[in-house]
């Protein structure tokens, strides 16, 4: 078994400048109850995305005809809170295949990572100038190179670096799957739990 | 040789490194996996794809707490869409030979709380479960964390899971805490002082003589919100109360084995000179009844406070302020004290043991219930309810105007019936009150039991010292 590949990707953003964005508000633990992985996209941010009336806020982001694209931009400590992996898979289920913040908060970072989606750490000045870049421009394309660890605001050409652990950034590429991995170690296991 | 001082988290955690992958994560052997219905059925169809059952099922240990009711438990399951999952961990339990404590089980409750009550949460183990709040695992001087999913999934496969080493923090709070400030007050405390990013990337040792002075349950209810600091998780040293607290519980190790454990716990402490990569000072006086304003538990403030101004902020941070307080429907610098309180819920896997609903029992014997207050009164387990029946707590309860209600997480999460309708205001046990955390439009204020107790009683959040 696989997680998508990932190597370079040239999109358009969807901004969300709001911090401390909790795994609650990414999906609402009512939406939990599913035994199977999918489907998740639809309520992805449902309390924001809709109205109580279930029909779609207009005020929302992702309900704006204006943005549309691959990279979701949030504010600083995105995926607080709860350690379910339904709010890595709604991110990745509504079509975003990276998430650029200037923190993330730990167990989301590595629930991203194991499902073929990229988390992108940039410096809150960055952060600052792609809200306003694509406040004046929703149209604005940005590069993410996952070789190079870099990510670019094609218009304006500027790029920075960004961190990933050598080990995920080869999975990423590869579509390697951290449980294939493990199963391949089985005899060492067997022998760490006879010492 | 000289031996490189250690933390006690670098002792337990390299203890239980089986492979160090180059330039990547560890591969850590887990002791002990626990299991929910919620975060577990997408792993058990992913072994299942991949034609395998559970490695270790001796080590795992289920119980359904997420979404089930907490009123006639004895009846079917009436939301179909929980019952499902329910019926699907019994399922997934049953095939892999897995120990499932369901909801007709003696032993059953919220996993957090069954664990540690059972005697199988140790000192010196890695435990994870999928769900953050494993961290209250950690009071026992253990490792214990929330992974997702997928690791839930490795753990299965494997019984380890590939993890980065995270960095350490100690945090000291040392003094005397004042009459009536419980172990959630110095939680929320530490919280508001440091965000609820202030601990990102980290595992926090929790030291200093006003943690040593903490009972067991009030160390569990530290840790279990060590997370929301955004740490990995919180641990503390085992002690003499450790010991004393697992001694003879259904799980824990008897006779001879006893002794040799109880050997090797004394030594689970960090060296003199172990260093840490941060580490905060608090002193526990500063410390009084703390209650949240806002939407995440960094927002919090003494009982006798004001809610800040924000003045201070700029940029997204005042945005993230203003809309938080917007949602709650306070303004900047309002006095806490006075405000409206509609719900109460006393439970969860932080405050759902029998020292919580003592403390509340304590607090409104010989009083009554505010009428404009609707209050759950929720057990984190079985054992609880039934200490909580023979000690007569319930019948003080019931002449007060509470009703006792069945174990799970309830309105911690509202996954069941148990939702505050929108726009009405919690004062909750509970660990976290994002938006719509109780339900779509709820307004959480979290604080301790005796906190809570104080709001049931008189409608508003109030000072318990002062009653
Ligand atoms: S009580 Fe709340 S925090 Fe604890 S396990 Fe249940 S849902 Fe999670």
């Amino acid at each position: 078994m696989s997680i998508e590949k990932f190597r370079r990707l040239v999109s358009t953003v969807v901004p969300l400048p709001i911090e401390n964005v909790d795994t609650d508000q990414i999906i609402p633990a009512r939406f939990l109850k599913a035994v199977e992985r999918k489907g998740f996209g639809d309520n992805l941010f449902r309390d924001w995305r809709y109205k109580k009336d279930g029909t779609p806020n207009p005020d929302f982001v992702l309900n704006n005809p204006r943005y549309s694209g691959r990279i979701l931009v949030a504010g600083k400590n995105f995926g607080s809170g709860s350690s379910r992996e339904h709010a890595a898979w709604a991110v990745y289920d509504a079509g975003f295949r990276v998430v650029v913040s200037s923190f993330f908060a730990d167990i989301f970072k590595s629930n991203v990572l194991n499902n073929g989606l990229l988390p992108v750490q940039v410096p809150d000045a960055f952060l600052s100038e792609i809200f306003q870049i694509v406040e004046t421009d929703p149209t604005a394309q940005f590069e993410v190179d996952l070789e190079s660890q870099t990510i670019t605001i094609l218009k304006a050409g500027i790029s920075v670096n960004f961190d990933i652990n050598p080990y995920k950034k080869e999975c990423l590429l590869n579509g390697y799957d951290d449980i294939d991995f493990l199963i391949s170690l089985k005899k060492e296991i067997i022998a760490f739990e006879q010492v | 040789m000289i031996l490189e001082p250690k933390t006690l988290f670098d002792k337990i955690w390299d203890a239980h490194v089986v492979k160090q992958v180059k330039d990547g994560p560890d591969v850590l052997y887990i002791d002990r996996h626990f299991i929910h219905e919620v975060t577990s059925p997408v792993a058990f169809l992913g072994l299942e794809k991949r034609g395998m059952k559970v490695f270790r099922p001796q080590n795992t240990i289920a119980t359904p707490d997420h979404n089930v009711p907490t009123i006639d438990q004895h009846l079917p399951i009436k939301e179909e869409l929980s019952r499902v999952q329910v019926e699907t961990l019994k399922q997934n339990c049953a095939k892999n030979g897995i120990e499932l404590y369901s909801l007709d089980h003696k032993y059953h409750g919220i996993v957090h709380i069954i664990g540690p009550e059972l005697g199988i949460t140790q000192p010196g183990m890695t435990i994870v479960c999928g769900d953050s709040h494993t961290s209250t695992h950690g009071a026992f001087g253990s490792i214990a964390f929330g992974i997702g999913t997928s690791e839930v999934e490795m753990v299965f496969a494997s019984q380890c899971i590939l993890q980065p080493k995270p960095k350490k923090m100690r945090i000291n709070v040392e003094g005397k805490l004042h009459k009536d400030v419980t172990a959630k007050d110095i939680a929320l405390y530490v919280i508001s002082k440091i965000s609820t990013s202030g601990g990102t990337g980290h595992f926090i040792e929790f030291a200093g003589s006003a943690i040593r002075s903490l009972t067991m349950e009030g160390r569990m209810t530290l840790c279990n919100m060590s997370i929301e600091c955004g740490a990995r998780g919180g641990m503390i040293a085992p002690d003499e109360a450790t010991f004393e607290y697992i001694k003879g519980r259904e799980f824990a190790p008897k006779g001879e084995e006893w002794n040799k454990k109880l050997a090797l716990w004394k030594q689970l402490k960090s060296d003199d000179n172990a260093v840490f990569d941060a580490e905060y000072q608090f002193d526990a006086s500063d410390i009084e009844p703390m209650i949240t304003y806002g939407t995440n538990p960094g927002m919090g403030v003494g009982v006798s406070g004001n809610i800040p101004t924000g003045e201070n902020l700029t940029g997204s941070d005042r945005i993230t302020f203003d809309k938080s307080l917007e949602y709650m429907g306070f303004k900047p610098g309002e006095k806490i004290k006075g405000k409206k309180v509609d719900y109460v819920f006393i439970g969860s896997c932080t405050n759902g043991r029998i020292e919580d609903f003592r403390l509340f029992a304590n607090f409104v014997k010989g009083k009554k219930k505010a009428d404009s207050v609707i209050a759950w009164i929720v057990p984190g387990s079985k054992k609880v309810e039934q200490q909580i029946r023979e000690e007569g707590l319930a019948e003080i309860f019931e002449a007060a105007g509470f009703a006792l209600r069945q174990p799970g997480c309830s309105a911690c999460l509202a996954m069941n019936d148990d939702k505050i309708p929108e726009g009405k205001y919690s004062v909750s046990t509970s660990n976290r009150n994002f938006e719509g955390r109780q339900g779509p439009g709820a307004r959480t204020m979290l604080a301790s039991p005796l906190m809570a107790a104080a709001a049931a009683i008189t409608g508003v959040v109030s000072d318990p010292r002062e009653i």
